[in-house]
């Protein structure tokens, strides 16, 4: 049974049947799923979830598919962590980390997106699916598509990190570079939909993809015991996964899941490209583009498509924006790990830094509860962290030798760090 | 002067199916008139008034992006090509 009821344009309203199309034929605006909630009402409930598969198909009333799910039997149901430690740091009550550096099977909150597109694909009956990527993306259709036997075509910016690159060749897709930044391999994937007939997930399906993400909020909700954070801090990058959170908890909401209390939820972009986070201080709905320059590469989209709707969901919540310099972003990636055993990649560390001068500019009040929303994990990008630590001592195998270390090390480092 | 104009899959109904052709001006705005001359129904789904593009409709001139250039003054000469495209959204 399924509640989906076709697809409508959010700017004009004009109605769509499902079918791999993105963008208003009218006036160019991006199309969106449309449910039958008043048939939901008390028949997608607290237990009727609870009931479901130990993965993001638990939320499958709400996702936008007609048959079984062919795509991330194994993917969601991440880590919510209460973070004690940072806490004690931050100076805050109640800190949670959402954490999807732990999504399988590539790590990042992309299983999510890919899972709901993958199986979309396949039920439009699509054979070849593609993307265009700053990695983690393409780490991610590379391996749906592998296990579902599709074949793949991945699009990426030249310069990305080695394990962002690897992590999609393992799992044999064709992988093209294209001699740009990220906006402009998104240009080519949307000229290359229209000529080729590939499900390019993130432009031709995007409608159904993007509804992968509310799965995020869904979770934290669950993961709460049916509750919402008052504010939620959210990388955005194309502006993907703030709206669907935020229309993920309004849905619990009006599904009578959840109590409304209100939820906010803040924007976290790179200082070297900010362009939601300017219109959001600026008051503006307008996004101007920008050419990005941060070593947070996974959110360094400078022409952000939905970035008038993270706007419009900041601050229909009551919520803001911020940025953090590269800096900021590597000591927020060193914090957490320490603290709470997370490592993160830059996306995770702007987050996180923003996060933390929202508190500190008293934004976010320390004593109501604040979700981080952790995206993507640390191993892909050792490059942003290989020269900030500290290089580890090598000795002879004997106990003397330890010993002298330890004694030369209690001068400087008398006791472990206790928090 | 021409200029090479691609038309994007939303909008090749208005245009017979047609995806890219010729088109003369001296700058995006003449240009983009000209296309909208051409076709019934272009302007509307270009334009949200005179001077003012949709939100949704990203124009690329040689691959730049006419916001970062000099937006629909953008000047362009002959053999330059001119994309319609649809944002899009990703990561």
């Amino acid at each position: 049974m399924s509640y989906v009821r076709g697809l409508k344009c959010r700017e004009c309203g004009q109605n769509y049947p499902e079918k791999g199309v993105h963008v208003c034929e009218t006036c160019f605006g991006p199309l969106e799923v449309q449910y039958d909630y008043a048939a939901m009402r008390g028949k997608v409930t607290r237990e009727s979830i609870e009931a479901g598969p130990r993965n993001l198909w638990r939320y499958r009333d709400l996702l936008p598919i007609h048959g079984e799910p062919k795509s991330g039997l194994h993917s969601g149901l991440t880590p919510l962590k209460r973070a004690r430690n940072l806490e004690k740091v931050l100076g805050v009550r109640e800190l949670y980390i959402k954490d999807d550096a732990a999504n399988y099977p590539t790590w990042s909150y992309k299983e999510r997106v890919v899972s709901v597109a993958i199986t979309k694909a396949i039920e439009l009956g699509y054979d070849t699916v593609g993307c265009a990527s700053t990695g983690n993306l393409a780490n991610s259709v590379a391996a749906h598509a592998a296990e579902a036997g599709l074949r793949a075509f991945v699009m990426i910016p030249h310069d990305l990190e080695q394990g962002k690159v690897l992590g999609s060749l393992i799992f044999n897709p064709t992988m093209v570079r294209i001699q740009g930044n990220y906006d402009d391999v998104n240009r080519l994937c949307s000229e290359i939909a229209d000529k080729y007939r590939w499900a390019i997930v993130n432009v031709n399906l995007r409608p159904f993809y993007t509804e992968g993400a509310k799965t995020f909020g869904f979770e934290i909700a669950e993961q709460m015991g049916w509750q919402l954070p008052k504010h939620t801090v959210c990388p955005t990058a194309g502006g993907t996964i703030l709206p669907k959170i935020y229309k993920g908890y309004r849905e619990l909401i009006d599904l009578g899941i959840v109590a409304d209390n209100q939820p906010r939820i803040y924007s976290a972009q790179a200082a070297g490209c900010n362009p939601v986070v300017e219109a959001i201080r600026a008051g503006r709905d307008l996004i101007k583009p920008q050419k990005p320059k941060t070593i947070a590469k996974s959110i360094a989209i400078g022409n952000p498509a939905d970035g008038f709707y993270v706007v419009q969901a900041v601050k229909e919540s009551g919520g803001w924006g911020e940025d953090a310099t590269d800096t900021e972003i590597v000591d927020a990636i060193k914090l957490l790990a320490r603290t709470e055993g997370t490592w993160t990649e830059p996306a995770g560390g702007t987050t996180l830094a923003a996060t933390i001068k929202l508190i500190e500019s008293g934004r976010i009040p320390r004593d109501e509860s604040i979700c981080v929303c952790i995206t993507g994990n640390g191993l892909k990008t050792v490059e942003v962290v290989v020269d900030q630590l500290e290089p580890p001592a090598s000795i002879p195998p004997s106990l003397e030798a330890f010993d002298a270390l330890m004694a030369g090390r209690e001068s400087v480092d008398p006791a472990p760090a206790s928090v | 002067m021409a200029v090479k104009v691609r038309i994007p899959t939303p909008l090749r109904s208005l245009t017979n199916g047609v995806d890219s052709l010729d088109a003369s001006g001296a700058d995006v705005q003449s240009v983009l008139a000209e296309v909208c001359q051409r076709f019934e129904g272009m302007d509307k789904r270009l334009f949200k008034q005179p001077g003012e593009l949709n939100r949704f409709v990203n124009i690329y001139v040689n691959n730049e992006d006419i916001r970062f250039l000099d937006n629909l003054s953008t000047p362009v000469k002959d053999g330059d090509d001119l994309s319609i495209v649809p944002a899009i959204a990703g990561g």
